[in-house]
């Protein structure tokens, strides 16, 4: 951190506040201390600062005075700069601070951090005791790497390459993305957009992406299409429908989870006894086959057939 | 605040700072270097620094004037400076999105607060906000029935009433009988979870709400001994016990996602992109059935019993199918 950085840029933000009408870069040099002489350095220091202060989310606009002028000037307009008034009631103070802290351990922490100062700095007093009153308490998970690029992204509307590893393949893939949005569902995030490479619409898990999301695109380059919606997405690529019914057979006492969501559950009278006929639906053989094959020597498949000779198959493979 | 602050990032406070004093009137020098995070003297060195700023030209003048003398902070001048810097995308983003993942859980008497506040926000962060839709957090509330069971647990919270549970653990396949004292309803990557003291294992325990079969709220008061302190969320939810088990596994390509989705003590990449994994557990009963559904996909390296316990299931079940 450097203090003479930090004094030039709140001068540089005081200065151009407080003007209406727009100063050219000389002007602001004669009003802001710290600026160097030569005129090279002072340009290039000048234009970092203008991209930091841009990166903060200061509003600062460029125009001419006149239209004969020759040089742009600057400024900052004080009502694109406030944080407009806003009066919280006590509940919503209270709920305020239970947004802030779902992202404690996540990617967004520091943004809902600042997000919080600056509601407080217009006189807020959020409610962050640790333990709300509401006796609820949400976190998101852990950071993933992915997350912070991807949002960039989709802020940025800037398209994106990156290697992801499908499930049930070793080789990572590379894709190239419009990115639409970020989803996080069940605990797990997405990324859903238009794959370049497929002309398709997809969805990636984050976790699934395999070291560096790289930029491939200048920023506004991405158009999100009407009517869109990435959560809608997700939610189909994520849970397709229980198409198929299966027929098992269930050891009395035992497969509760077979059980939780079956159709129908009898005893299995033409069998040997102890058992339970459960018949149940499900999306999709393999991970079906997975589900049952948990429930070991207290579940048998009997109909349909793929279904059966995949559970055998996922046995068999234990032993091979 | 710990680490390197970059000059940004303590612009960011001192634009904060002005305003946050102005609002007030009159702050406490102690309070405001808590707000912020801060020591008493980094916030000093803050007032300081704003203090001495200075504008040159056409003439020279100090745009803010403030004053702490006897621990208590005053701007008495504060130019265009009075109210702080609208929200960035990113932070009207980081709040809304937690807003209205919120606002879809169960708890009728918030829901208004929540709405009321999304809509103020909105209006505050302007164009900000628009982009927040393209970030979404949804929560497995997946049916009614854990939408009432949430309702249910919340209202128990609130009236303080023990509640009976009929709790599925799935690595024992087995349906348990359990009495709780609830004490917070945990919304935790996406999941939520029921935490309590449990009678019967005389302990904090937190419960998958997916995995309650059934719940009654019991006429008892909720009567939580003195030691039931809740679990700090931001550590995780399941922490490893000395008493624990280390079981190694070796996954295939195919087998990966095992390593995302249970907390593992070490992760090596093995060639053909499969992965070494170690878990530590208090029951390896869920490990057995987890190589189980694995197949080839995933062997169980050690320890020993475990790896007979796993073959002898597999065997057990292939005779089901020898007709």
């Amino acid at each position: 951190m450097s203090k003479r950085k930090t004094e030039r840029l709140l001068g540089l933000v005081v200065c151009l506040l407080s003007t209406r009408r727009y100063l050219t870069a000389d002007q602001i040099r004669q009003a802001v201390p710290g600026y160097p002489e030569q005129d090279d350095l002072f340009k290039r220091m000048f234009e970092r600062d203008k991209e930091d202060l841009r990166d903060l989310g200061v509003p600062l606009e460029t125009g001419l005075n006149h239209p004969f002028d020759d040089d742009p000037g600057y400024r900052i307009r004080q009502q694109a700069y406030e944080l407009p008034e806003l009066r919280l009631e006590a509940d919503e103070a209270a709920v305020l601070g239970l947004a802030a802290r779902v992202w404690q351990r996540a990617e967004l922490a520091s943004a809902a951090a600042g997000a919080l100062l600056k509601l407080r700095a217009a006189g807020m007093e959020a409610g962050d005791e640790p333990s709300a009153p509401q006796g609820i308490e949400p976190r998101l998970g852990p950071p993933e790497p992915a997350f912070v690029p991807l949002w960039e992204a989709v802020r940025d509307r800037r398209p994106v390459t990156f290697s992801h590893r499908a499930a049930g393949r070793s080789e990572p893939q590379r894709r190239e993305l419009e990115p639409w949005g970020v989803v996080n569902r069940h605990g797990r995030w997405y990324v859903a957009g238009w794959d370049r490479g497929r002309e398709d619409t997809r969805v990636f898990r984050l976790s699934r992406i395999a070291g560096a999301v790289k930029f491939c695109g200048p920023p506004g380059s991405v158009t999100v299409p009407d009517g869109a919606d990435v959560r809608e997405l997700v939610r189909d690529w994520d849970s397709p429908a229980r198409e198929h019914t299966a027929v098992l057979r269930v050891r009395s006492g035992a497969g509760v989870g077979l059980r939780q969501h079956a159709v129908s559950v009898s005893p299995d009278e033409a069998g040997p006894p102890g058992w339970d006929l459960v018949t149940t639906r499900y999306a999709d053989v393999g991970s079906f086959a997975d589900y049952t094959a948990w429930f070991g020597p207290d579940a048998v498949v009997l109909d349909p057939p793929d279904l059966r000779e995949a559970v055998i198959a996922r046995l068999k493979g234990v032993l091979a | 605040m710990t680490g390197v602050v970059t000059s940004t990032e303590r612009l960011q406070r001192l634009l904060a700072l002005v305003p946050y004093v102005v609002s007030r009137k009159v702050v406490g020098l102690a309070e405001t270097a808590a707000a912020f995070g801060v020591s008493e003297r980094e916030l000093v060195d803050d007032l300081n620094l704003l203090w001495c700023v200075e504008l040159r030209a056409p003439d020279p003048y100090c745009p803010i004037d403030l004053s702490y003398e006897g621990g208590e902070i005053v701007v008495s001048q504060a130019e265009s400076m009075g109210r702080p810097l609208r929200l960035a995308v990113d932070e009207a983003s980081a709040l809304l999105v937690a807003l209205r993942m919120l606002a879809e859980l169960p708890g009728p008497e918030d829901r208004s607060a929540m709405s009321r506040l999304i809509a103020k926000l909105e209006a505050a962060a302007g164009e900000a906000a628009s982009l927040s839709a393209q970030v979404a957090v949804q929560v497995d509330l997946h049916g009614d029935q854990i939408e009432g069971l949430a309702t249910q647990v919340r209202a128990a919270i609130a009236a303080g009433r023990r509640v009976h549970l009929r709790y599925y653990v799935p690595g024992r396949d087995e349906a348990t009988e359990r009495d709780v004292d609830p004490m917070r309803l945990l919304v935790v990557e996406g999941r939520p979870y029921l935490e309590g003291w449990c009678l019967r294992a005389e302990g904090m325990r937190v419960f998958r709400l997916d995995r309650v079969l059934a719940l009654t709220v019991l006429d008892q008061a909720a009567a939580p001994p003195p030691e039931a302190t809740p679990v700090d969320v931001d550590q995780g939810l399941f922490r490893p016990s000395p008493d624990d088990v280390h079981v190694e596994l070796e996954l295939s390509a195919e087998g990966r996602w095992v390593a995302e989705s249970y907390p593992c003590e070490s992760v090596t990449e093995l060639p053909d992109g499969r992965l070494r994994a170690v878990l530590r557990t208090p029951d390896t009963g869920w490990v057995r059935r987890l190589a189980l559904r694995l197949g080839e996909d995933g062997r169980v390296i050690s320890p020993p019993e475990l790896v007979a316990e796993v073959r002898d299931a597999a065997t057990a079940a292939l005779a089901n199918y020898v007709v």
